[in-house]
């Protein structure tokens, strides 16, 4: 009996230990062997940046001029003043602006600056006195007897990154100080809408992260319109010509790229990086038959109708081959001998003065009429030349437009200085920055975390080293181009939101996150199960059974207790 | 024949006397033209054209338009200010700039002696840029862009890319204009200022396999050779480091319309005008063979070479097949072939012709060929001298009355033979069982009296494993020692094996070159979706200087006929030709490929038993068990019980 019992126990201890030794070693080396690699990811910084905080800093300097304040009222006036605004998006976001005003009075050579005859001309002598920094301006505050803005007018925005502010004509001397800054802060955090951030702006720069209730119409289209942020983008202007039998096209592209659109974009450079291109399609078609309008004896293109022009061009226009940077496309279209002229027509059956219209995200076209040159006598084909200014014009305006350097109307009461020979002002650029910073650093966010869940959610895939770095400088740089725009330092933020994105653009879109993702779990068992349940069903019979042993043992001793 | 010779000649002059007449005519035209010009309206430009339009005399100053306001079409925009938008509208500048860009078409039609059809298109552009010079600004008109870019971006010296289905058959057909391997055939001459030569080549098989909508991304290291001597450049320059030179074949690629509509794309015209309306993919795929390809490199523009210009050719050859279309009757026309008739040339053309080969038939003994045409013009091709009915698209007279060109060429006889081919290859597999075989390279040299040398380029994929020690070439059954060989040795799936040979090929003979291979052992993913159809092996390549009958044109530069005009001649005695071999299909030892699984259960089955019983050993306990006592004995003790006494 007593060696029947010895047998037993041995028995149980030997199936304990090859238990153990399944568990402790099989275990183990079965999980390391056929892990998937997976490098670690900053998880923690990555949900710190899913609630966002965006602090903006814009840096003012308000300078009174001779004659608007009283050399008491002077020695009261603070000399720095900060005001905050606070704005709560959705439960993730939060903007806070944060306007950092510094007040002086004038130098003499500001003053002399002041004195000159127009505004214009002030704007330039200002600007050469000093230039102030990316992302800063200047405000000037001129007496209400000054000649140099006009009488209705109240405020003259420069081509650079200064305004001048006309004092109202109830701030006669003999007001406090405090009545005076009240007087003039609605007016200066005006200016500052116009010409450096919005809060519209902004959150339509933020629109890849936030949901954005369906407000009105026309701020959706004008959100849609622009291109997304990018590293760089593709120009191509492309000559459409239908009927080559009957015009042969002549346009000095180079020439007129050169002359209006190399500026613009060497002013851009910040930005982005262009590169641009041209080329001549014959025998491209528009997408849809005009209608003749006998009234006029012409031929229309209706708004409606528009949408459809671009289809079959498109075929024609190819990618580019040399990168995957978004296509800026300009068409100048230029119609056959039997459908022209042709002249585009507007919601209100209105002749479209520029005969041109643009798509969003996409480019912009125009029709460019030849008829004139059909003489009864010309021989066909007839040669051309086109007017490039007249045609450069419009691409200039709607590449504007499509980089999303918005011209916003400009409240009553402003004066607005015309763009110069770049066809941008350093206001302009400021406000572009603005809000392409934001939205990088938005669309990095959005993209790093949702990386993160995915890679959280389908434990299959592989996190290389090169993914992992990817990532943590899109981190990096993320953090210091939030950390940057609450410095106030427009260029460098622009500059770590570039990076950022490009990382985690890099990181999201690498083929080898690709590489085990579809490794169904069924064909795992398939494999698996022939080796675990033979070995393991004896394993755990055996286990049962010693487990139930042991329970009744104990029930014995509790009756013999008992 | 000396009487035909005299009249052959008179008709020479005649027509180069007429085309005097073409040319001088259509320059008056174009004159009178520049006249109305001027008459017309004169520019009045502003200040900003003004420094560019400087040249251009003021003679009577109109303004056509008035300045306009620049605004945008969407309702929604408000005035946009433009800046100097009040230049008037130039009208029609009195000189035209001379366009830096050229384009010619042409198609050639050769009936052969099979009584097939052969026709041959080739469309050229030409073009006087620097794609090197690294101005970024690219601005394409008659080139197509897309090409431009890949140039410029890859640094590309000279691209030629071939798509073919169907095999070349030389010795019925003769020698085709421009020789292509079935599948498709890439070889690119990168710049020299090109550091990751394997990398651009990678990325540039990328871009091409999207534009042409082909799988060129199955281009990698193990399909790409860099040949030492078959593939020197065609165009002007002179590297001859052959480490800037890649070469692929992928044999085993279909063509089909998905890779002719972005082929037509390249062209100016597009498929709308000119000859390419003939192109329709529904008749140019139902026909015995048909090869497409695109040939970039500098070349150039004069006979001094002071300036260079980009040449674009797209060539497409296609042969129609004798009994397809024809219902019996041996009778061809444009419109059987192709359904189509010409009615233009392509507007942007500066020539657009027709050649159709009568060289068999002066006497229009064999065929009939209608429209006639007075048009004869000779060109030597393929070391021949061949003549050819010449119709010019450009000339409105060519269309005739009814508007429509429809060429018919009516068979009379099928009588006739043909001068065999000086040169042409064949290749087999030969050997039994799957793990040795012999590759067979035959090559032809049908010259009566003359021997020349050849090179033949072979590369094997590494999964057939070369016997170099093998390795035979003879001739008329002698050894016959190759005066060079270059070979390089495979390595397992990284790279194929490369085999040239310089070999002298004796006249009227037949050369063997034979080598003995071995079979490899595939990884189980290694294996196409198809693998018991085989694994295609490329066409062997043989290029040669052929002893030509006539004396070649060796002026690259001057006018004559593209087809004839493609590779460049160096000596009058010879000519250039490129034989391909048929492609290889080998079959390798293919598993079962449930295999894995099957083998993944056996083990787990016999490690499942072992286990098993090994652990049954382990934790049983055993122990004797008594016997069971007999029935006898039973009842005794139920008896002994009974009775009181112990038991037994």
């Amino acid at each position: 009996m007593a060696t029947s019992e010895v047998e037993r126990r041995r028995g149980q201890l030997a199936a304990l230990s090859i238990a153990a030794v399944v568990i402790m070693v099989g275990v183990p080396l079965w999980w390391r062997t056929t892990e998937t690699y997976r490098a670690w990811l900053p998880v923690s910084q990555i949900n710190e940046l899913a609630n966002m905080q965006l602090q903006l800093s814009a840096d003012v300097e308000v300078v009174f001029a001779r004659g608007t304040v009283t050399p008491e009222q002077q020695k009261k006036v603070p000399l720095t003043q900060t005001q905050d605004e606070e704005h709560t998006v959705d439960e993730n976001t939060a903007l806070r602006y944060r306007y950092e005003i510094r007040y002086r009075t004038a130098t003499i050579m500001e003053e002399d600056a002041l004195d000159q005859p127009t505004a214009a001309e002030a704007d330039l002598s200002l600007h050469t006195l000093s230039e102030s920094p990316c992302g800063s301006l200047v405000v000037y505050v001129i007496p209400e007897s000054s000649s140099l803005l006009p009488e209705d007018m109240d405020v003259y925005i420069g081509q650079r990154r200064t305004a001048l502010l006309r004092i109202g004509a109830q701030m006669r001397v003999g007001r406090t100080v405090e009545q005076l800054l009240a007087h003039l802060e609605p007016r200066i955090k005006q200016v500052l809408q116009v010409m450096s951030f919005s809060h519209t702006d902004i959150t339509a720069a933020l629109s890849d992260r936030v949901r954005l209730s369906p407000g009105n119409k026309e701020s959706i289209a004008d959100s849609m319109r622009a291109f997304k942020s990018s590293p760089g983008y593709e120009i191509t202007f492309s000559l459409l010509n239908p009927d080559p039998k009957s015009h042969r096209l002549h346009w000095d592209i180079e020439g007129a790229v050169q002359t209006y659109i190399q500026p613009l974009l060497t002013k851009l450079a910040p930005v982005a990086n262009f590169s641009l291109d041209s080329q001549t399609l014959y025998y491209a078609m528009l997408g849809v038959n005009p209608r003749f309008d006998s009234s006029s004896s012409a031929y229309t293109l209706n708004s409606d109708s528009l949408a459809h022009v671009i289809n079959p061009v498109e075929a024609r226009l190819g990618s580019n081959a040399a990168s995957s940077n978004p296509v800026l496309n300009f068409l100048l279209y230029v119609p056959d001998a039997h459908h022209s002229p042709l002249y585009i027509h507007d919601n209100k059956k209105q002749e479209v003065p520029s005969n041109a219209f643009h798509s969003p995200r996409w480019g912009g076209i125009m029709v460019y009429n030849v008829n004139g040159f059909y003489r009864p006598e010309a021989v066909l084909p007839v040669d051309i030349n086109i007017n490039m200014a007249k045609v450069m014009g419009v691409f200039l305006a709607q590449l504007r437009l499509l980089l999303g350097v918005q011209s916003s109307t400009a409240p009553p009461g402003f004066l607005m200085a015309p763009c110069g020979s770049t066809g941008l002002a350093d206001w302009e650029l400021d406000r572009l920055m603005w809000s392409r910073s934001v939205e990088n650093v938005a669309t990095a966010t959005t993209t790093i975390t949702s990386l993160a869940q995915l890679l959280d959610q389908i434990g299959n895939i592989v996190i290389n080293d090169n993914i992992a770095e990817q990532v943590s400088s899109a981190v990096t740089s993320l953090q210091l181009a939030v950390a940057e725009l609450e410095a106030g330092n427009l260029g460098f933020a622009l500059q770590y939101s570039k990076e950022a994105i490009m990382a985690s653009e890099r990181a999201f879109f690498d083929p080898s996150l690709l590489h085990l993702l579809y490794f169904p779990d069924d064909q795992k068992f398939a494999i698996y199960i022939p080796l675990f349940l033979p070995m393991c069903v004896p394993i755990l019979l055996s286990l049962l059974k010693i487990v139930s042993e042991a329970r009744q043992k104990r029930r014995e001793k509790q009756a013999k207790k008992d | 024949m000396a009487a035909h010779r005299c009249s052959y000649s008179a008709l020479l002059l005649i027509i180069c006397s007429l085309s005097m007449f073409i040319v001088a005519d259509s320059q008056e035209t174009t004159l009178t033209g520049d006249n109305h010009a001027t008459e017309l309206d004169n520019p009045q430009t502003a200040t900003e054209t003004a420094g560019q339009m400087a040249e251009q005399p003021a003679v009577e100053e109109r303004r056509l338009w008035e300045a306009t306001e620049v605004e945008e079409a969407t309702p929604d925009d408000a005035d946009t200010d433009k800046q100097d938008t009040s230049t008037p509208e130039t009208a029609v500048p009195s000189s035209v700039p001379q366009p830096k860009d050229d384009f010619q078409e042409e198609l050639v039609i050769r009936p052969l002696h099979s009584g097939d059809i052969y026709a041959s298109f080739q469309f050229r552009t030409l073009w006087e840029t620097d794609f090197m010079r690294g101005n970024k600004v690219s601005h394409y008109r008659l080139f197509p862009k897309s090409l431009g870019q890949v140039i410029s971006k890859f640094s590309v010296r000279e691209l030629h890319i071939s798509f073919t289905q169907g095999y070349w058959r030389t010795m019925q057909w003769g020698q085709p204009f421009l020789p292509s391997p079935p599948g498709a055939e890439l070889w690119v001459w990168f710049q020299d200022s090109v550091t990751d030569v394997d990398g651009t080549w990678k990325e540039l098989t990328n871009v091409l396999s999207g534009i042409f909508c082909a799988s060129l991304n199955f281009i990698d290291s193990t399909n790409t050779v860099q040949p030492s001597a078959s593939f020197k450049p065609l165009g002007i320059g002179n590297v001859t480091d052959h480490s800037f030179l890649r070469y692929a074949t992928l044999p085993r690629e279909i063509v089909c319309t998905e890779n002719l509509t972005p082929w037509k794309k390249l062209l100016p015209c597009g498929s709308k005008a000119g000859l390419a309306v003939l192109l329709k993919s529904e008749k140019l795929f139902h026909s015995s063979f048909h090869s497409q390809a695109v040939h970039i490199r500098p070349v150039c523009q004069d006979w001094q070479c002071k300036t260079t210009s980009w040449e674009l050719r797209q060539t497409l050859n296609v042969v129609f097949d004798l009994h397809t279309p024809g219902q019996g009757k041996r009778e061809w026309s444009l419109f059987k072939m192709f359904s189509r008739t010409l009615t233009e040339a392509c507007p942007l053309a500066s020539s657009s012709k027709i050649y159709i080969d009568i060289t068999d038939n002066p006497q229009g003994e064999q065929f009939e060929v209608s429209p006639a045409t007075p048009l004869l013009s000779q060109a030597m091709v393929l070391g021949d001298r061949r003549t050819f009915s010449v119709y010019d698209l450009t000339q409105q007279i060519t269309f005739g009355t009814v508007r429509s060109l429809n060429l018919l060429i009516r068979w009379k006889s099928s009588e006739g033979d043909m001068l065999r081919p000086l040169l042409h290859g064949e290749r087999y597999v030969a050997g039994y069982g799957l793990q040795t075989g012999e590759i067979h390279t035959l090559m032809y040299n049908n010259h009566p009296y003359r021997s020349f040398p050849v090179l033949l380029l072979d590369s094997v994929p590494w999964y057939l494993r070369l016997y170099i020690h093998t390795l035979t070439v003879a001739s008329k059954g002698k050894d016959n020692k190759p005066s060079y060989i270059h070979y390089q040795p495979s390595k397992d799936r990284v790279r194929p094996h490369l085999l040239e040979m310089l070999v002298q090929l004796p006249p009227n003979s037949v050369t063997e070159v034979t080598v003995q291979f071995e079979r490899a052992l595939l990884k189980w993913t290694e294996y196409t979706p198809d693998p018991n159809h085989g694994f295609y092996v490329g066409s062997s390549v043989i290029s040669s200087l052929v002893p030509s009958i006539v004396a070649m044109d060796t002026n690259s530069t001057r006018e004559q006929p593209l087809f004839s005009s493609f590779f460049p001649c160096k000596e009058e005695s010879s000519y250039f030709v490129r034989v391909y071999t048929e492609p290889l299909l080998v079959n390798l030892p293919t598993p079962d490929f449930s295999m894995p699984y099957n083998v993944i259960c056996l083990t787990c089955t016999v490690v499942a038993v072992g286990y098993g019983s090994l652990y049954n050993l382990l934790t049983r306990s055993f122990q004797i068990d008594e016997p069971s006592p007999g029935l006898a004995k039973r009842i005794a003790n139920i008896i002994r019980k009974m009775r009181g006494v112990p038991p037994l």
